[in-house]
């Protein structure tokens, strides 16, 4: 499926979700190789973020294989996907919102902490010394991220460009080897977008980004391989370039070109 | 709570004029956290202490009843202000603390105050285990129903296991006064309530550590976003059971103190109102501090025994006498949310923002 990488960093394969009768996604595949950047596209409710909680470990596929590393996930829960290395910001954000910037970049650094509950009670040991260093972190996170100044607000204070920044700045700060981005460029304006598309090709450097978006010119211009999503399939798959040329995806985005409305339907049934 | 939450942050915040993030390492904050909480811990007893001797007999009992009372509404904030799962079974855990300690003075009476303490610790975190274990999954509505149960049922096992557990009459002990050399100088009740808060003040200290330290901040993003908190790599399953351990611990180690204090358990002591009026409490005090817990504690013992004086000297009958507090608790309550719906905590330290403006940090836990 890809060119380019032979040792890939997440593997999906066969996955199928079913809610009750409806089935979500049938039979999808993906892979990630280190350092690309795949684009996850489709038109509304074709499965894409019920694509993401399954690689994020939030749901549990009905069928189908992930593989880490070439590996089953070390554990079934998400916070065992997320101490693997893979990190994710969401759709509505999801800031943790009665505590500050920092407290929420501190948290996200969460997988790196180690020193256990004695030392946390009586002072010997690591904890405490690497809170400071998780402190420092996510300092270093915010740096980066140009929102030092806000470090003592609480996020629902902040501005959405803002408020999205962080949500970057917390999904980040752990050095994550996959970031999964739900729709980062909502919301956002022109100059955002420009500055996120620099972010994202800046993440490649040292992450895979798997990337959920509607906004078609960020995900042409960042994207090294575009899957189309269509209700819960797989229906085109490739460069950019070859995905734009696919007379499918243009059928799937704008409808059918022989005009049956009802063509759609009937394939989402099957 | 938690959108009001917010705002006072807000309005924290916005006065700070330069947010610059901290990086002292020197002095006070060099230290680490539990060195910090035990010196703030043996200033607290110091304070008590000077209380204890500055006052009479009789207010010895009240200092020692808002000792344990703080304990049990303390932990109370972890699990319900720390981690968002609101519990209506704390009351519970406090019986069976009470009834671990009335137990083991009856049957072990050689056994030394320190052991049993541990031992009726031990017993609420088996307790705390199997009931969070349980409930980890459920949220809201149905934890607090599940708890419930326990908060209704407990006291009618008194009644079921009679012989042991001695019905509603409860269990009556005695317990060890002052030492021999301290005889004449302290009286019993002064040396319990010294007891009382030496124990405390060290629990308080762990708790502050705690819900400072790392567990906390886990504790806090599960109350925000459950979601988010696993996606951070914070184990949500593990980390709500351990609110609950520490909670009943809590709890526990308060209704073995209250049994010392006292000298009796009773069923009638543990019932579903006592729970509830320890949730109400931490409430008034301010559900998001350790603090809350102070003003709570109280509020919880005072506000009562200001309420029976009151109905005497309003020369009330005998039923009005008895249900007073509860109304003078209820209305006090009433006008504490609608006017600082932080509890009194937020109240203050509010005051304190406009007091300070310059110095004000918001994310004291």
């Amino acid at each position: 499926m890809t060119a380019t990488v032979t040792d890939d960093l997440l593997k999906a394969e066969g996955v199928t979700v079913r809610f009750g009768g409806l089935t979500a996604l049938d039979d999808v595949g993906l892979r990630v190789g280190p350092g690309s950047v795949v684009g996850l596209i489709g038109p509304n409710g074709a499965g894409k973020t019920t694509l993401f909680n399954v690689l994020s470990g939030v749901l549990r596929p009905t069928q189908g294989t992930i593989t880490w590393k070439g590996a089953p996930p070390p554990g079934r829960r998400t916070h065992h996907m997320a101490r693997a290395g893979i990190a994710r910001t969401f759709q509505g954000l999801n800031l943790f919102p009665t505590m500050t910037v920092l407290d929420n970049v501190v948290a996200g650094a969460d997988r790196l902490a180690v020193g256990g509950p004695f030392s946390l009670l009586t002072g010997f040991g690591r904890h405490h010394r690497d809170e400071r260093e998780l402190q420092g972190r996510a300092l270093a996170a915010l740096e980066r991220f140009d929102i030092t100044e806000y470090a003592h607000r609480l996020p629902g204070t902040l501005p959405y460009g803002v408020q999205k920044q962080v949500a970057l700045a917390r999904a980040c700060v752990a050095d994550p080897e996959l970031l999964l981005l739900d729709e980062p460029a909502g919301g956002l304006s022109g100059k955002q977008l420009d500055r996120l598309a620099d972010q994202i090709r800046d993440f490649r450097e040292s992450m895979a980004v798997v990337l959920v978006e509607h906004h078609m010119d960020l995900v042409m211009r960042v994207c090294d391989h575009i899957v189309v999503l269509d209700f819960g399939r797989v229906i085109s798959t490739g460069t950019p370039e070859e995905v734009q040329a696919d007379p499918v995806v243009t059928q799937a985005y704008l409808g059918t070109s022989t005009g049956d409305p009802h063509d759609n339907e009937r394939k989402g049934e099957r | 709570m938690t959108s009001s939450i917010a705002q006072s942050g807000e309005r924290a915040t916005t006065r700070t004029a330069a947010p610059e993030p901290r990086t002292s390492t020197k002095g006070w904050k060099a230290l680490p956290l539990p060195v910090r909480h035990l010196a703030l811990a043996a200033l607290a007893l110091t304070a008590v202490l000077g209380l204890l001797l500055a006052t009479s007999d009789m207010n010895a009992l009240r200092v020692a009843t808002v000792g344990y009372t703080m304990l049990a509404i303390a932990g109370l904030q972890l699990l319900v202000g720390g981690s968002g799962q609101v519990s209506l079974g704390h009351g519970a855990f406090m019986m069976i603390g009470a009834y671990t300690m009335a137990l083991l003075i009856l049957h072990q009476p050689m056994l030394p105050l320190a052991v049993n303490l541990l031992v009726v610790v031990g017993v609420s975190v088996v307790a705390g285990l199997a009931v969070g274990a349980a409930t980890a999954r459920l949220h809201g509505p149905y934890l607090a129903g599940a708890t419930l149960v326990l908060a209704v049922g407990l006291p009618g096992l008194t009644h079921r296991y009679h012989e042991v557990l001695g019905g509603s009459n409860g269990l009556t002990i005695r317990t060890a006064g002052a030492p021999p050399f301290l005889e004449g100088i302290v009286s019993t009740t002064a040396w319990q309530a010294l007891v009382v808060w030496t124990t405390v003040v060290l629990a308080l200290a762990l708790l502050a550590t705690i819900s400072s330290g790392r567990l906390g901040r886990r504790m806090r993003t599960i109350r925000d976003d459950e979601t988010a908190a696993a996606m951070s790599g914070v184990p949500v399953g593990r980390t709500k059971v351990v609110a609950f351990v520490v909670s009943a611990a809590a709890g526990g180690l308060a209704g073995g103190l209250q049994v010392y204090v006292l000298g009796t358990a009773t069923p009638s002591t543990f019932t579903l109102a006592l729970s509830l009026t320890l949730l109400a409490a931490l409430v008034l005090g301010g559900i998001g501090s350790l603090w809350g817990a102070l003003w709570a504690a109280i509020a919880m013992v005072h506000l009562e025994l200001w309420a029976s004086d009151l109905a005497r000297a309003l020369d009330l009958s005998r039923d009005a006498e008895n249900n007073l507090p509860i109304v003078f608790f209820g209305i006090v309550l009433f006008l504490v949310i609608r006017f600082w719906p932080l509890g009194v905590h937020g109240a203050l330290q509010s005051l304190r923002t406009r007091l300070r403006p310059t110095k004000t940090r918001t994310s004291t836990p």
